[in-house]
């Protein structure tokens, strides 16, 4: 759970660099596209990212299964009065919302680009689809609402990952929760420019 | 100065035994007082159950100044009630206010069946210990305390480790019912001393691997057993925990 949890949090870092390319220069992003087209590398990347995007899921529908049944035959009446952080005990709701939006932004994006080209057509231009997706106004919401989960999912995930592999003591365990923040932070916002920038500021 | 007594409506858990199906049974308390302890507020009510020729209500206890671990209780949504750092026998009546409803649940999980009403059976925190939460030593004449000199800073890790009385509130409260808390107590006790080294690698093991048999939940880090443990046992023993366990496995 904590290294694919890891993983992904560095595929995203890298992803979000690659978007801000776009709103850099498009013709920028369309080279960056070009580069990871459909041959080897990409390829070898798209797998070893769809694994552990995979592995991750499987292992947190496995993990809340045995979670939920840990509890016993029969639950508490009274709902738990301790106090916790809301997304620590959302984490799986939250990973489906994630999910449901991976699915939507693959619809959107790698359908018209990486598969095509797989298939062997001419694939969409990157910069032109986000773009057009980007004006609008409900796809810049339901990305922003993805992220807003993705903020939640992270600012747990990324210092429990850190604390499950073993690296926290009692000093360690602020200056985690706030790295996990700022990474969290970074990753959101850093996704959330570009629908936000051509939404609002960019002229055709 | 005379205080009010409370009139209490107690929303109590009974179940004849382990495979008897249980319920919620309501019962009305008066005049209590807001410097009784929760435990004496049950006292006087089975105190009045056996009055009328009624069942009283079982429920744990045995030290009653909280350092034995025995006592439980989910009290409205929180075991040990609502007050931190303290075991119910140290919970006071005066966290409680005149006509407040009170749901009194055991501690709910696969691993702690139910003996009866709010007793539940803990042998599986036993068991772990029995696992291999000791070290061998040979017993004989005790040695000199400065024989093996251990750092300060590690005896007093060790020494709040080892302030857990293994009353299970960490299970109770955790979404997953996670004994983790539990056992990284019981492995930082022993790992943080030199005495514990020998036996660290199997100890973190066989602990790790009955934990998970018994049917205990898996740790996600929601840190409520932090916030409930009545000896404040802190997360970063879980840390530690994995350390040893990963370190066990790599190096094994
Ligand atoms: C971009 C996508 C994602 C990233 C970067 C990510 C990252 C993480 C990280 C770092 C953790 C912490 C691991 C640990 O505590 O050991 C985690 C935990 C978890 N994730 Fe994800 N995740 C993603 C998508 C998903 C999806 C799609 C699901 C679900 C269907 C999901 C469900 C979970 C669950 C249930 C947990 C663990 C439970 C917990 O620690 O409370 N995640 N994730
Ligand atoms: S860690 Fe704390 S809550 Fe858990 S059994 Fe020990 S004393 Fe009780
Ligand atoms: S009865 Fe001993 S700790 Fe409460």
């Amino acid at each position: 759970m904590s290294i694919t949890g890891l993983f992904l949090v560095l595929f995203l870092l890298f992803h979000m660099s690659m978007n801000l390319v776009a709103v850099i220069s498009l013709e920028g992003y369309d080279m960056v596209c070009e580069f990871l087209g459909a041959n080897w590398y990409a390829l070898v990347g798209t797998a070893v990212l769809a694994a552990g995007a995979v592995l991750h899921i499987v292992f947190a529908i496995l993990l809340t299964w045995q979670n939920m049944r840990a509890r016993g035959p029969v639950g508490y009446q009274a709902p738990n009065k301790t106090e916790t952080e809301w997304a620590a005990k959302n984490m799986f709701v939250l990973g489906i919302i994630v999910l449901g939006f991976i699915c939507l932004h693959l619809c959107n994006f790698w359908a018209k680009m990486q598969l095509v080209e797989i298939m062997g057509a001419e694939p969409a231009q990157g910069s032109a689809l986000i773009v057009s997706l980007f004006s609008k106004p409900l796809y810049v919401v339901l990305y922003l609402i993805w992220l807003t989960a993705l903020w939640f999912h992270l600012t747990h995930g990324f210092w429990s990952a850190l604390q499950t592999i073993g690296w926290n003591n009692n000093l360690w365990i602020p200056r985690l929760k706030a790295i996990a923040c700022v990474v969290a932070t970074v990753i959101a916002c850093g996704f959330a420019a570009v629908p936000i920038y051509f939404f609002f500021f960019y002229n055709a | 100065m005379e205080k009010k007594g409370l009139n209490l409506t107690l929303k109590i858990w009974r179940q004849e035994n382990a495979k008897a199906k249980g319920q919620f049974v309501t019962y009305q308390v008066s005049n209590i007082s807001p410097d009784c302890s929760f435990l004496e507020m049950l006292d006087i009510l089975n105190e009045q159950l056996v009055d009328k020729i009624e069942k009283p209500i079982c429920f744990d206890h045995d030290c009653r100044e909280g350092i034995c671990g025995m006592c439980s209780l989910y009290i409205n949504g929180r075991p040990h009630g609502n007050d931190t750092g303290i075991t119910t026998c140290q919970l006071h009546m005066r966290h409680f206010k005149d006509g407040d409803t009170i749901y009194i649940e055991p501690w709910r999980s696969k691993a702690f069946p139910i003996i009866k009403d709010l007793v539940v059976d803990r042998s599986a925190f036993d068991k772990i210990i029995q696992a291999g939460g000791y070290t061998s030593v040979n017993t004989g004449g005790a040695q000199d305390a400065n024989a093996i000199l251990i750092p300060k800073k590690n005896a007093d890790l060790a020494m709040d480790a080892a302030a857990c009385i293994g009353c299970g509130a960490c299970v109770a409260t955790c979404k997953n019912a996670s004994a983790m808390l539990f056992v990284s107590a019981k492995v930082s006790q022993l790992a943080l001393l030199p005495q514990g080294q020998v036996e660290a690698r199997e100890r973190v093991t066989a602990m790790v691997a009955k934990m998970d048999e018994l049917g205990f939940g898996n740790c996600t880090n929601t840190r409520a057993c932090e916030a409930e443990c009545p000896k404040q046992i802190k997360i970063s023993n879980i840390a530690r925990l994995n350390r040893e366990y990963l370190g066990a496995k790599f190096c094994s």
